[in-house]
């Protein structure tokens, strides 16, 4: 066993894990952070996307060691404190983005990330291929491609403020 | 206050909870004292098992039980269940062999279950799993139906001839042999419907739990718990119902794979009653790919007999099904009654004869996936006209515009068993060519040639029946469960309400749906409506989510209970306001007296109702709460029409869809936005289906396409935009008017997209392709047939 400190949603946190624990299980079994989920067991689905650093990671691929001192953000640190959603939170929302809301948190992790890397902007054709790595089985993408494409102008709208 | 009722929009209520990370999954559930179960799988297609040491698994740290089929049949477990029974030709009842919960002498399928290891932590029983010594004596398997159906291939079940599980058919095989005697024009086609693994995006999960008092509690990922509970307790377990309590809280998608009772519910269940602890088993992905149920795998022969003007004379059909090794909960009623009597589809054929043979075979059950029977039906029958267009050279357009069963037909009586109520197939071919621009697409196609490129178009014009289904008449068919539902509506003292529905939802958004309908008959906003299911400890009863089911049968319980509730409050309110009953009315929330002023809310007659001082207390019950069994009468009969335009790169074989239009018909929509997204995820597995997936086994029964590396989810690269269009014809039968739109886009799409391929390829000599259509088939019969063509 290990221990290891991190911070998970601005929170300083640290735990005592075995060398082969995955971060998506630090998060779900240790912090009871159910929000992320596994979906597969050969990293292709997408659903466990939490930030690291600030980049996207699927938390099946990374051990909890390895998050030894790392920001980690997760579906449940996005909203603010006074629970406004962030806006790719919204344009899910708003878009009928989601269904049996399982690939979600993944899918709107990935999407955040998708969106603050291309600053430049975004054609439909390259969301779908960003979106490559999260598998949705019930919405058919539409979507979500639509939900992206209308939060894009709300995040760096807000980033540029 | 913005309109919230039928017909609304209204933005999902559920979502805040799954965009906050705040759902409420199984495996997002731990209880105090909690074990781990890992299920030890078979890596055989076909094994006798000698013997399994589990000695060391036992020794292991952590580990508190490990458990054989030996311990299961030493309990006096039943096996797992078969809910619907089909009788061959001659009379006979099918061959239904023993399902174990664990296997007792012999394995069936690779993921067939042998052992279960319960330990205090998940990686303590998958370290103990890989412990356990199971000696097996390897046996010949058999995937393939058609290996399967021949003679000499090895036996799935000792007990059961030549694999074959029934031998059913429909139809009055003499008026068809005789119209094929006087055809002009025969067109045949054989056929595969391809194999496919549901892969809900939520593995399936399960958690038991005992209490002191012997009262059970299972959590499940399931579509139905009453059903669950009905199999489990009366089947497996011998656990009455008033000690045994099935929760489905969020479950992360369905799509049919978790309507069925599956062993592992079984397991946890009883493993958390003998030791007293609650037990939780989660699927990995790849356990999923081996044991819940897949989908289709039928291999048919079709004949379309056709006169000289191009009129449908008669059909005929052959065709083998794949039961897999062991029949699950509702697998004989798909290739049968949900496919075979949809086989008129939208034509006026006047004969129709199908035969259906079912077979087992070493591969892991299959059941109903989205559209059940009915995309087989409807792929076979739309491909055959279009072979019958291309046979006879009659325009694929109009031949099905001369075979359409018109819309003053209606109700129309099909060959095969079923009624159709209500349908206008002009209307719906009409929007979807235009919305399509189907008129254009010759200047497309020369436009797409220029650059190279392979330009086709094909639509399906088909029909579905759902709305599952009337009692009496699944009874009649074989169904050993009826299939009404149940909505309890309870007018709290204060006026808010709860409705407790029998229907599950995974991802169709019944919470604001459901809320809508009851918005709009009670007139209340909806913050004073909430929407319980999923538990059986709340709920009176219910047969769960499937078969497009929920708002035509589980909407019409509601609108039932609704007017129960309404009856009564104007007894209370003819009272209160010293009226006769029948001239009070009610209207947007309020109980009237005719021609006055008077009125009484919603609330001020439930809070009479509770608190019965001023009330006719001789003539009423006090307390204002409803429960309706609403049976249907007839299914529903949603159709449409689906356009899909794709676009082949013959350098490299890739078909891209580059428009997809669905018009269909599902009756009276509550939530223009949700049927929308329906049918946009419906369509997105039927090209899944026609241009991606497969489930690959060996000849033997060893499965291939075992994890997403290998089987080909659609991901948001593979999809175009969906447009979706709804015209409307109602229900004539049920209160709403509504038929149903879960299963329509996985229906109508396969068919449209092949026919769309074959139309692209049509220079190559292609009259058929079978499915799915991937890069490497196409671009193989773009090399076969060069020199071809060159050469002419």
């Amino acid at each position: 066993m290990a221990k290891i400190s991190l911070t998970v949603n601005g929170k300083a946190v640290s735990a005592e894990v075995e060398g082969r624990t995955l971060l998506v299980e630090l998060l779900r079994e240790k912090l009871g952070l159910t929000g992320t989920h596994i979906g597969c067991d050969t990293s292709q689905c997408g659903a466990c996307v939490v930030h690291v650093n600030g980049d996207s990671v699927k938390s099946c691929t990374m051990l909890a060691v390895q998050a030894e001192g790392a920001e980690i953000t997760t579906i449940e640190g996005l909203a603010a404190a006074d629970g406004t959603l962030h806006p790719m939170q919204a344009m899910f929302r708003e878009h009928h983005a989601l269904q049996c809301g399982f690939c979600t948190p993944g899918m709107v992790m990935s999407a955040i990330d998708i969106v603050r890397k291309h600053p430049e902007g975004l054609s439909e054709a390259q969301i779908r291929e960003e979106l490559e790595g999260n598998l949705c089985r019930c919405t058919g993408y539409h979507n979500i491609v639509k939900a992206i494409a209308a939060a894009f102008p709300l995040m760096h709208q807000k980033q540029a403020a | 206050m913005a309109f919230e009722g039928i017909g609304a929009s209204v933005k999902r209520r559920e979502d805040g909870r799954f965009l906050a990370g705040r759902g409420h999954y199984v495996d997002d559930m731990n209880r105090p004292g909690q074990l781990y179960a890992v299920i030890r799988r078979s890596d055989r297609p076909h094994a006798r098992l000698r013997g399994i040491d589990t000695a060391a698994a036992m020794a292991a740290p952590g580990v508190v039980a490990v458990y054989t089929g030996a311990d299961i049949a030493a309990d006096g477990l039943g096996g797992i269940p078969c809910g619907w029974q089909i009788h061959n030709k001659d009379g006979s009842p099918m061959a239904e062999p023993m399902h174990p919960v664990l296997a007792i002498g012999k394995v069936r399928h690779v993921g067939d279950p042998i052992a279960v290891v319960i330990a205090e932590t998940k990686a303590q029983a998958k370290d103990a799993a890989e412990l356990l010594a199971i000696d097996f004596e390897d046996l010949p398997g058999v995937a393939d139906l058609r290996a399967a159906a021949a003679g000499g291939a090895p036996l799935v079940h000792d007990d059961v001839a030549g694999n074959v599980c029934y031998d059913w058919h429909i139809g009055d095989k003499d008026a068809v042999d005789a119209a094929f005697a006087r055809a002009k024009h025969v067109a045949k086609l054989d056929l595969v419907n391809n194999r496919l693994i549901p892969n809900a995006m939520e593995p399936r999960a399960a958690l038991g739990e005992c209490d002191v008092a012997g009262n059970y509690t299972l959590s499940t990922t399931s579509q139905n718990p009453h059903v669950i509970r009905l199999l489990m307790g009366a089947f497996v377990l011998h656990i009455p119902e008033h000690k045994l309590r099935v929760i489905a809280p969020d479950v992360g998608g369905g799509f049919g794979s978790k309507i069925y009772h599956y062993a592992e519910e079984a397991i946890v269940t009883w493993a958390a009653g003998k030791l007293r602890r609650p037990v939780k088993w989660t699927a990995e992905r790849s356990e999923s790919f081996m044991s819940d149920a897949h989908g289709r795998d039928h291999v048919s022969h079709a004949e379309m007999a056709v006169d000289e003007s191009g009129r449908f004379l008669a059909l005929r059909v052959s065709t083998l099904a794949n039961m897999g090794a062991y029949l699950s909960t509702f697998a004989p009623s798909v290739p049968t009654y949900l496919y075979a009597t949809l086989l008129a589809g939208v034509y006026k054929t006047p004969a129709i004869y199908a035969e259906v043979k079912a077979i087992f075979t070493n591969t892991v059950p299959v059941d109903a996936y989205r559209g059940a029977g009915r995309p087989e039906a409807a792929f076979l029958l739309e491909r055959l006209v279009d072979a019958v267009a291309h046979d006879t050279g009659i325009d694929r357009i109009a031949l099905r515009r001369a075979n359409f069963i018109p819309a003053d037909a209606y109700p129309y009586q099909t060959p095969v068993a079923l009624q159709y109520d209500s349908g206008n197939h002009e209307v719906t071919l009409a929007e979807a060519l235009k919305t399509a621009d189907y008129a254009g697409f010759p200047a497309r196609r020369a436009e797409a040639a220029r650059r190279g490129k392979l330009r086709g178009i094909g639509i399906s014009t088909y029909l579905e029946a759902c709305g599952i289904a009337p009692s009496q008449v699944a009874g009649a068919l074989g169904a050993r469960a009826g299939l009404y539902e149940v909505a309890n509506i309870r007018v709290h003292p204060t006026g808010s309400v709860t409705v407790f529905t029998g229907t599950h939802s995974h991802g169709q958004g019944h919470e604001t749906t459901m809320a809508q309908l009851v918005a709009d008959q009670l007139g209340l906003p909806l913050d004073q409506i909430e929407i319980v299911h999923g538990d059986t400890g709340q709920i009176p009863f219910g047969m769960g989510t499937y078969g497009s089911r929920s708002l035509a049968v589980g909407g019409s319980a509601m609108v039932k209970a609704m007017d129960k509730i309404i009856a009564k409050g104007k007894r209370i309110a003819a009272h209160l306001m010293e009226a006769a009953v029948e001239d009070i009315e009610f209207k947007d929330g309020a109980f009237r007296v005719a021609g006055t002023d008077k009125s009484k809310a919603l609330a001020e007659i439930s809070l009479a109702a509770y608190i019965p001082h001023n009330y006719p207390i001789e003539e009423l019950e006090p307390g204002l709460e409803e429960t309706a069994f609403y049976d249907p009468k007839n299914f529903t009969y949603p159709g449409g029409c689906h356009v899909c335009e794709v676009e082949i790169d013959p350098e490299t074989g890739v078909t891209k869809v580059v428009n997809f239009v669905a018009v269909d018909d599902v009756g009276r929509v509550i939530n223009p936005m949700i049927v929308e997204g329906q049918v946009q995820g419906g369509v997105a597995q039927g090209i899944g289906q026609a241009l991606l997936e497969g489930a690959a086994y060996d000849a033997n029964g060893q499965l291939l396409s075992g994890s997403f590396m290998d089987y080909t989810m659609p991901r948001a690269d593979n999809l175009p935009n969906i447009t979706v269009g709804t015209e409307i014809t109602l229900c004539t039968h049920n209160p709403l008017g509504s038929k149903g739109c879960g299963e329509v886009g996985a229906i109508g799409s396969p068919p449209a997209v092949i026919n769309a391929v074959v139309d692209a390829l049509k220079e190559y000599g292609v009259r058929h392709l079978d499915m799915p259509a991937t890069a490497e088939k196409i671009w193989s019969i773009i090399q076969a047939n060069r020199p071809k063509m060159a050469a002419e």
